[in-house]
């Protein structure tokens, strides 16, 4: 099987991993709609989706049931709606551009799942393999590079609608990408500062980033989140505003600009636009378990190794994979929960307000911070 | 009026972060999600109506199974949208119920008419029409929304009634006693 693998075309191989990447992503993004669905609900007191039903499994006493009620079947009826119902071309759009806006969407939010390692497993040297499509060592730099991109898909729909408020709607989302952007990679500084040693060759791999926070010891086996608590929050809060989520979501905001620059959109172009925003916003929260929440260790001070060994399974290579896909996939569930959670906590903001906590606050305190931690780093490592 | 200034004072570092008070709203939000819910399963679960609730006007029968209505039209003159019509007839010879003179031929109330004001159930000397506690009027043409007699006193069904006015009417007149 895997001789049968390796001996494939680069190219076919790249092809199977890519279409592995569309095939689990896709149905992940469309869950995180229903989750917001039932998340939503939850909150407000409501019991959420929960009609939909495959009658054959109607058939299946309580499973059925309890699945009903947890509205699984939601996500197959609104993927088929969104599939079947017409979808209306607006006649003073400009098409191609209008068309193109979702494709385009879709291609950084998926492209930037290849450099994000999932999970990782030892070899027979009890070396840590990582488990990403391509792990590469610019890592994060990478996911900056492209996911940065979707915004043109954004700005580019908000422009081919040729109506005003999806115009307004693409030019937030540009202007808040910008002034969350430099704060979201100065707060990522440090970290990368105090995982690279001085004169020797940098890495930006975010393989390297989790396997600093596996290292025994107290400092070493501590997530970064605990030894870097400020730079953790800047990003969290450039993240909001980059996947632009409540508070931070300008580019739709219903109250004030209808539906932000998807008004004129519908059907499954409409979806599309999500499955992207929900793709960024798995990937940043990826990005997030990784560089502050120690990837797929699943405690802090307590690394996969250690765990695997404790359950035996060390040797075998497929079931600590599993496990460090499980446990990297069970931070992302719970940094989409706080998304959710927070959507509903939190009103939106002012444009003025998101500008003036872009400029006037986060990115102060970003190079503050930064400033801090390589005076701070300096002093340690000399 | 007394003025009363009050102080404002300046917030502290941990309030100008807003984080304190996000943590606080989000204990609130997670709180939330584990309380009962609110919402009524509507076509499982129906809400409990109060008994003066004012439904869809009906025609009732007294326990009797006797139709009440004697055609008097009061309610047709009264409704203020005209949504009710009948078209008066004779208690026909030899029912028992000749000293009634009239019942109703046809009843139609048309339902895309009717505002559910009540008027007709206020002004019904017979207490023969009522607003019963039925909410959920649908159709697919305009006809089917129009309820007609058989439908009326289908909707209705029958209702405790304390006179028999006709009844002791009757009685009455057999007695002799014809006031």
């Amino acid at each position: 099987m895997i001789e049968f693998w390796s001996n494939l075309h680069p190219v076919v191989q790249g092809f199977a991993k890519g279409l592995a990447v569309i095939l689990v992503i896709f149905p992940i993004a469309g869950a995180c709609s229903l989750a917001e669905r039932k998340v939503s609900a939850w909150i407000q007191g409501r019991p959420g989706p929960n009609r939909a039903i495959v009658p054959w499994v109607a058939w299946i006493p309580f499973v059925g049931k309890f699945l009903q009620r947890l509205g699984v079947f939601h996500l197959m009826a609104d993927g088929a709606k969104f599939l079947f119902k017409e979808d209306p071309l607006p006649g003073h759009v400009n098409k191609l551009y209008f068309v193109l806006a979702p494709v385009i969407a879709l291609v950084p939010a998926f492209t930037t799942v290849t450099v994000v390692p999932f999970g990782a497993y030892f070899d027979e040297l009890g070396t840590l393999v990582p488990l990403a499509l391509a792990n590469v060592d610019v890592g994060l730099l990478a996911v900056f590079a492209v996911s940065s991109l979707g915004v043109y898909s954004i700005i580019l729909a908000g422009w081919a609608s040729n109506s005003k408020y999806p115009f307004l709607g693409g030019v937030r989302a540009s202007a808040q990408l910008i002034s969350y952007e430099l704060s979201m990679t100065l707060s990522v500084l440090p970290v990368f500062l105090w995982i690279n040693t001085p004169g020797a060759a940098g890495s930006l791999s975010l393989v390297r980033v989790v396997e600093f926070q596996s290292q025994p010891g107290f400092w070493g086996g501590a997530w970064f989140i605990f030894t870097m608590p400020l730079c953790a929050l800047i990003f969290l809060i450039a993240l909001f505003a980059e996947t632009n989520r409540q508070p931070f979501d300008m580019p739709e905001s219903e109250a004030d600009l209808v539906g932000g620059f998807h008004t004129e959109y519908g059907a499954f172009k409409w979806s599309l636009f999500f499955v992207a925003e929900y793709a960024h916003m798995i990937i940043g929260s990826g990005v997030f378990a990784l560089l502050f929440l120690g990837g797929w260790n699943p405690l802090p001070w307590v690394p996969l190794e250690t765990l695997v060994t404790t359950l035996g399974v060390a040797h075998l290579p497929p079931v600590v994979g599993l496990l460090s896909i499980g446990i990297f996939l069970g931070k992302v569930v719970a940094m989409m929960f706080l998304f959710m959670w927070v959507r509903w906590t939190l009103p939106r903001f002012r444009y003025d307000q998101v500008m003036k906590l872009g400029w006037q606050r986060l990115l102060p305190l970003a190079i503050a911070n930064l400033l801090v931690y390589a005076i701070a780093i300096a002093f340690i490592e000399t | 009026m007394a003025v009363i200034p009050v102080e404002r004072k300046p917030l502290s570092l941990a309030e100008r972060t807003y984080l304190p008070q996000i943590v606080s709203g989000l204990k609130t939000t997670f709180s939330y999600m584990f309380r009962p819910k609110v919402t009524m399963e509507y076509p499982e679960q129906r809400p409990e109506l109060p008994s003066n609730y004012r439904g869809v006007p009906t025609l009732v029968k007294d326990p009797n199974g006797r139709e009440k209505c004697v055609s008097c039209q009061l309610c047709e003159f009264v409704c203020p949208p005209k949504a009710i019509r009948i078209t008066p007839g004779e208690v026909p010879a030899g029912s028992g119920r000749e000293h009634v003179e009239k019942a109703p031929q046809a009843f139609d109330i048309d339902m895309l008419r009717c505002i559910y004001c009540g008027l007709c159930q206020e002004v019904c000397p017979e207490e023969a029409i009522f607003l019963q506690n039925q909410y959920s009027m649908t159709g697919y043409t305009r006809a089917e929304m129009v309820n007609d007699k058989a439908k009326l006193y289908e909707l209705g069904g029958t209702l405790p009634d304390q006179h028999f006015k006709w009844d002791r009417k009757k009685e009455a007149e057999e007695h002799g006693n014809t006031h």
